[in-house]
């Protein structure tokens, strides 16, 4: 019973190792910076994950205690690299892309990036719409 | 009495939880001071919580995390498939607007933070009126696929569990 434990911690670390490396490798391969935004977001959550698995499993097997940081870490992942990814989009759409690159809206208005009335705007509670 | 203590029972159970997990180990005493951070924070932030939509239907919820947990794994999966076999000029990368239905800030935030974390995309932008979404596709072959794909996937569940 225990063996085959070992067996699957083992694989999911090598399973997780083997997502972190391809994000790597994506980040050297992919040809401009939007592209290679998706390498790091993606390809390294199930790594990540898969060894915050390994990890509980392991504790939680070998040593009989159960640990719940794991937990924590995947919720403050899913939370943050999503905010991360767009930061870093916004960052290289000021730097690097031109508004007449993107597709327009079809709605009438700018994206907001390039909306020189937003950017000199700080929103406020007061300016919220009461419901 | 209790809506007054409690303003926002969600997040004090998600306070409460959350403290619990950071301890790690079961003591009274931290059950005790996760009691008092659930109450206390709540309380400080509710002028902050005006206008917060109430989650109307939580096992539809509960069924979309779980949904987008999935669609994570095929994500990274698809994505590795892509930096792997394809070559660097077959990859074709495309923006792609989605326009939105989607009314409150909470379920357009959790729309977009779906789109980064799920297949090939990323959320960029947004028009200045709030209605389109601007998203980034690693490899659009078929934008307009893409677009449905989100609008009936993601979109449609959001809005029966928030509008």
């Amino acid at each position: 019973m225990l063996l085959i434990a070992e067996y699957l911690i083992a694989a999911l670390l090598v399973i997780g190792g083997i997502f972190a490396v391809i994000g790597s490798f994506g980040l050297l391969k992919l040809r401009d910076t939007m592209q290679r935004l998706h390498a790091p977001t993606k390809a390294t959550t199930v790594g990540v994950g898969s060894a915050l698995i390994a990890s509980m499993a392991y504790f939680w097997l070998f040593q009989g205690v159960i640990s719940w940081h794991e937990l924590l870490i995947t919720l403050f992942l899913l939370l943050t690299a999503p905010i991360t990814a767009n930061f870093l989009a916004k960052a290289q759409m000021h730097l690097a892309i031109a508004e007449k690159d993107l597709p327009p809206s079809g709605v009438g208005t700018q994206w907001a990036t390039y909306d020189e009335e937003l950017r000199t705007v700080a929103p406020t509670l007061e300016d919220q719409p009461k419901s | 009495m209790l809506q007054r203590l409690f303003p926002h029972p969600l997040l004090s159970l998600l306070l409460f939880v959350t403290w619990m997990l950071l301890v790690n180990t079961f003591k009274i005493g931290s059950l005790v001071m996760a009691g008092i951070l659930a109450t206390v924070i709540p309380l400080l932030t509710a002028a902050y919580w005006t206008n917060r939509p109430k989650v109307r239907n939580i096992p539809a919820f509960a069924a979309y995390v779980l949904l987008v947990l999935w669609d994570i794994i095929i994500a990274n999966i698809q994505v590795a498939k892509i930096i792997l076999f394809y070559r660097s000029d077959q990859i074709k990368s495309a923006w792609i607007p989605v326009p939105i239905d989607l009314k409150t800030p909470e379920a357009i935030t959790l729309l977009a933070g779906t789109i980064t974390m799920t297949p090939g995309t990323v959320t960029a932008d947004m028009s200045s009126c709030g209605r389109v979404l601007l998203i980034h596709s690693l490899h659009a072959p078929d934008p307009d696929a893409i677009r449905d794909d989100i609008k009936s996937r993601y979109e449609a569940r959001l809005k029966r569990i928030f509008e």
